[in-house]
C-alpha cells in the first residue's frame, strides 16, 4: 500500500505565489476580456455590436454622433468582437483581473472621472483581521464558476494560505459569494442564506451571470444577476473568471489588493 | 433528419412503435416536443439507438389541435418517465396514465401563463412563482426521520436538494429535488443565428463546454449538409479528449475527498489544474470555450507543444492511478458502494461511464463516430461490477485512452482549412451527438423560415444519470452517500439546463 504522506512530500511544493507576481506569469495563454482602442474605431460601423450576444457592446447617441458603449459586466469573453472588428479597435488581451467595487467601473467611460472619495468608512481589515470565511451559493450557474471556485482549494492556488476558507454554514460566514443569474427557484434560498449571516456581511457577484445575467439572464426563469436582489460589494465578471482573478477579487474586498479596472480602463 | 430513419406516425401508433423498437433491442435516447408553427400544435419526437453504425430510429407524430395528449409509456419504458414529465411541464402535453404525474422541471408553485416552450409565451416574462409545499412521498412509522439536505449544501457545490428518509444510519428512501437551476436554456437558442447558438450551448454545462458545443455544431452541420474539413475534425477530437482528461482527473481527486484520502485529493485536483492550464496555454480558454463553430473551428490551433507537456504528465497520472488502486482504505469505501445492476442501468437510462461500469458497452465515439473518431480504433472500457469502484475503473481506463488518442491525433493532424461555409437552409433539421466525459449528449436542431434557430433540444448525460442515481441510494447508509454521489460525477447545470 502506498504511503501517501511520502507521496505528497516527494511531490514537493506546487503553490503559486500569486498575487505576489505579475499576471503575465499567471494563467499563461488564458484570454481575458477584449481591450478597446477608441482611436481605431470606425464611425458608422456596428460589426462588434452585432456580434455581441449578451449586448455588452452597444451604441448611444452623443453630440458628435453615435458613441460606442462597452459594459464589461456583461461580457462573456467569447472574443467574437475581436474577430469581427475590421480595424482591431477591439483586441484580444490577457486582462482578466476584473474585480471591481463599483458596477460603474466595469462600464467603459471616455474620460476617467477623478476618483471620488467613495471609500466606505468602515475598515474591513480591522473588522476581519486577516481572515475571511466565505459561504458560496450557486444561484443558477453553468458550473464553470463552481469548477474554478473548487480549484481555489487545490494545491496550486491553496486559498488557505491567504487565511480564506469556505464554510458549510452561513452562520459563520463573512462573505456571501454568489454565482449564476438567480433562477426563480434559487431566489428564496439565496435570500435566506443572506439573512442567516451575521452582521457585518459582504456580498460578491462572481461571473458575468451574477454580475449582469450575461447570456443566461432573463427569459422565463431567470433574473439578471444580483442587482436588485442583494447589495453587491465586489463585482467580478468573466465567463468564468479564472481562480487567480477570484483570489484578486477576494483580496480586493479585504483591501489587500488594488483594483485594476476603473471606468472600463484596465491597468494601475 | 440525416443519419436517422424517420417514421411519421399517428399519435395512437407511437406506443406500439416504441415497444417494437425496444423488443428489437433498441434503447430510447430522448424524447421531446416542439412547435413547428407558432400557433399550431406540438410535434413529439422519440429518438432511439439500435446499435453500432445503424442510423438512429426517429419516431415523429403531430398532436391534433386542441388535444395535446399521448399515452404514457413510462410503465413499460421507464427511462421515458422524465422526458414525458418534462414535456408536461414545458410544452403543456398530457401523458395519460403516467405513474408519476408530478412536476419535474418546473417546481410546484411556478405558474407560467402558457407552457414556457410554447412560441406564444412572451419571451422575457418571468414566471409567477410562490413557494409551495412539495409533493413528497408519504412515509409512515414513528422511527423514520426526514432530512432535507440543500439546496445550499456544504462546500462549493451546485444547488440541489436531496431528501432522505432514514432510520439511524440506514437510508430507506432518497428523493432528489432538482431543477433549482433550471435556466430555460433551450429557449435561449430561439431566433439566434447558428454561430451565436454555440455560445448558448457552451453555457449549458461549463465543464462540458466542448461536448455541448460539438454536439450542437454537428447538429447544425447535419441540418445543412455541411462537410467539415479534416483538420477541423482532428482538432475537434483533440479538444473533446482534453475536456475528458481534466474532468476525469478532477473526478478522481474529488472522490478521494469523500473517502478522506487527503494527499490523493490534492494530487488529483493538482493534475486536473495542470490540464486546465494546458487548455489555457494552447487554446486561450481553461474550459476550451470559444473555439468551435458550425462548419469547423473559429481559428486554427498550434498544438505542436502539447505532446511534450503530456509526456511529462502521463507518468504522474499513471503512478497516481496505480497508487489509488493499491490503497485499501480508499478501495474499502468504493467496492460494493452504490451498486447499479445491468438491468436497472439499461431500463432507467444510465449514460456514459455509469452504464459502462454496469456492463453496457456503448460509446458514441465507437458506435456512431463523429469528428475524426472513425479514423481511430476506440477501445470502450467496460466493467460489470456496477459499484463505485467499477465507475472509477472505467474512468481510469478512459484517462489512458484519452491521452493516447490526443497524442495519436496530434501526430496525424493534416494541414488544410479549419472551416467551411455553412449554407443555411430554412426549415432544416439536424441531429448532433457527442460522447462527453459524463456520457451521451444529443442535440436536436430545427430552423425556422428565416434559417434561424426555432427549437434546440438538449439531452445531457446528467439528466439521464440523475434519474438513475437514487436507485443506488435506497437501502444503503448515510456514510456512503457522499462517496456514491461523487462516484457518479454528475453536474446539476447539465441536468437542470
Amino acid at each position: 500500500m502506498p504511503i501517501w504522506a511520502l507521496y505528497g512530500l516527494r511531490r514537493g511544493l506546487a503553490t503559486t505565489p500569486w498575487p505576489e507576481k505579475s499576471e503575465g506569469e499567471q494563467q499563461q495563454g488564458v484570454l481575458g476580456l477584449p481591450v478597446f482602442n477608441p482611436d481605431r474605431c470606425d464611425d458608422n460601423c456596428r460589426a462588434c455590436a452585432d456580434s455581441c450576444l449578451p449586448n455588452a457592446i452597444g451604441f448611444e447617441a452623443s453630440a458628435s454622433g453615435e458613441r460606442l458603449t462597452i459594459d464589461y459586466g456583461k461580457c462573456i469573453g467569447c472574443q467574437l468582437c475581436t474577430e469581427t472588428c475590421p480595424n482591431s479597435a477591439l483586441e484580444k488581451s490577457d486582462h482578466w483581473v476584473f474585480g471591481a467595487r463599483r458596477r460603474e467601473d466595469l462600464v467603459w467611460a471616455e474620460a476617467l472621472a477623478t476618483q471620488e472619495a467613495h471609500e466606505l468608512k468602515q475598515d474591513i481589515q480591522r473588522t476581519f483581521g486577516r481572515s475571511l470565511h466565505i459561504r458560496h451559493v450557486d444561484a443558477g450557474s453553468c458550473n464553470g464558476c463552481e469548477s474554478e471556485l473548487q480549484a481555489l482549494n487545490n494545491p496550486y492556488y491553496n486559498l488557505h494560505r491567504l487565511g480564506m476558507f469556505f464554510t458549510p454554514s452561513p452562520r459563520f460566514a463573512d462573505l456571501l459569494l454568489v454565482t449564476g443569474s438567480v433562477t426563480y427557484a434559487m431566489r428564496e434560498p439565496l435570500l435566506e442564506t443572506y439573512n442567516a449571516m451575521p452582521e457585518p456581511k459582504w456580498v460578491m457577484a462572481v461571473g458575468t451571470c451574477a454580475v449582469s445575467g450575461g447570456v443566461t439572464g432573463g427569459g422565463y426563469s431567470c433574473a439578471h444577476g444580483l442587482d436588485g436582489i442583494l447589495p453587491v460589494d465586489i463585482y467580478l465578471p468573466g465567463c468564468p473568471p479564472n481562480p487567480s482573478a477570484m483570489i484578486h477579487a477576494l483580496l480586493l474586498l479585504l483591501r489587500r489588493a488594488e483594483q485594476m479596472v476603473h471606468g472600463g480602463h484596465y491597468g494601475r | 433528419m440525416r443519419e436517422t430513419t424517420e417514421r411519421i406516425l399517428h399519435p395512437s401508433e407511437i406506443a406500439e412503435a416504441c415497444r417494437e423498437l425496444t423488443n428489437q433491442g433498441a434503447r430510447l435516447q430522448m424524447a421531446y416536443a416542439w412547435f413547428p408553427e407558432p400557433e399550431g400544435p406540438p410535434e413529439v419526437l422519440y429518438l432511439a439507438d439500435v446499435g453500432p453504425h445503424e442510423p438512429f430510429p426517429l419516431l415523429r407524430c403531430t398532436l391534433p389541435v386542441g388535444a395535446w395528449q399521448l399515452d404514457s409509456l413510462a410503465t413499460q419504458i421507464p427511462l421515458l418517465g422524465w422526458y414525458e414529465r418534462e414535456m408536461m411541464d414545458l410544452c403543456g402535453i398530457t401523458f395519460a396514465g403516467h405513474p408519476e404525474p408530478r412536476r419535474l422541471v418546473l417546481h410546484e408553485g411556478a405558474h407560467p401563463v402558457l407552457p414556457p416552450l410554447d412560441p406564444r409565451y412572451p419571451k422575457d416574462q418571468m414566471m409567477a412563482y410562490r413557494e409551495m409545499p412539495w409533493d413528497l412521498p408519504p412515509v409512515e412509522g414513528a422511527d423514520v426521520q426526514m432530512l432535507p439536505f440543500g439546496p445550499v449544501r456544504g462546500d462549493v457545490l451546485e444547488s440541489a436538494q436531496i431528501v432522505f428518509y432514514y432510520i439511524g444510519e440506514a437510508i430507506l428512501h432518497c428523493h432528489p429535488r432538482l431543477f433549482f437551476k433550471h435556466r430555460g436554456m433551450e429557449r435561449r437558442f430561439e431566433g439566434l443565428t447558428p454561430i451565436m447558438g454555440t455560445f448558448i450551448a457552451e453555457q449549458i454545462s461549463g465543464v462540458d463546454s466542448v461536448t455541448h458545443a460539438l454536439a450542437y455544431c454537428q447538429a447544425v452541420e447535419n441540418a445543412c449538409n455541411c462537410e467539415v474539413p479534416p483538420r477541423a475534425r482532428y482538432l475537434r477530437t483533440v479538444l473533446a479528449e482534453m475536456e475528458r482528461l481534466y474532468n476525469h482527473l478532477y473526478y478522481l481527486g474529488h472522490l478521494c475527498h469523500t473517502t478522506t484520502l487527503k494527499v490523493g485529493e490534492a494530487q488529483g485536483k493538482l493534475l486536473a489544474e495542470q490540464c486546465k492550464q494546458l487548455n489555457g496555454i494552447f487554446t486561450g480558454s481553461r474550459f476550451l470555450r470559444g473555439l468551435l463553430k458550425p462548419g469547423g473551428l473559429r481559428h486554427d490551433l498550434d498544438l505542436h507543444g502539447l505532446p511534450a507537456k503530456l509526456h511529462i504528465l502521463e507518468p504522474e497520472i499513471e503512478s497516481y492511478m496505480q497508487a489509488l488502486e493499491m490503497t485499501n482504505s480508499h478501495l474499502d469505501r468504493l467496492i460494493t458502494t452504490g451498486h447499479l445492476p445491468y438491468r436497472t442501468a439499461f431500463d432507467q437510462g444510465a449514460s456514459g461511464p455509469i452504464k459502462r461500469a454496469s456492463g453496457i458497452q456503448r460509446d458514441l465515439r465507437h458506435d456512431h463516430p463523429y469528428a475524426a473518431y472513425d479514423l481511430f480504433s476506440i477501445e470502450v472500457p467496460v466493467r460489470d461490477g456496477g459499484d463505485a469502484h467499477a465507475r472509477v475503473q472505467v474512468r481510469m481506463e478512459e484517462i489512458r485512452t484519452s491521452i493516447a488518442l490526443i497524442l495519436r491525433a496530434i501526430q496525424q493532424i493534416p494541414d488544410g482549412p479549419i472551416e467551411t461555409e455553412v449554407h443555411l437552409k430554412s426549415r432544416a433539421e439536424g441531429l448532433g451527438w457527442c460522447e462527453g466525459p459524463r456520457g451521451s449528449t444529443y442535440y436536436g436542431v430545427h430552423f425556422d423560415d428565416a434559417a434561424r434557430l426555432a427549437r434546440v433540444k438538449v439531452k445531457s448525460p446528467s439528466f439521464s444519470n440523475w434519474r438513475v442515481f437514487p436507485f443506488t441510494v435506497h437501502d444503503t447508509n448515510m456514510m456512503d452517500y457522499a462517496i456514491n454521489e461523487a462516484s457518479f460525477g454528475l453536474t446539476m447545470a447539465g441536468c437542470d439546463r
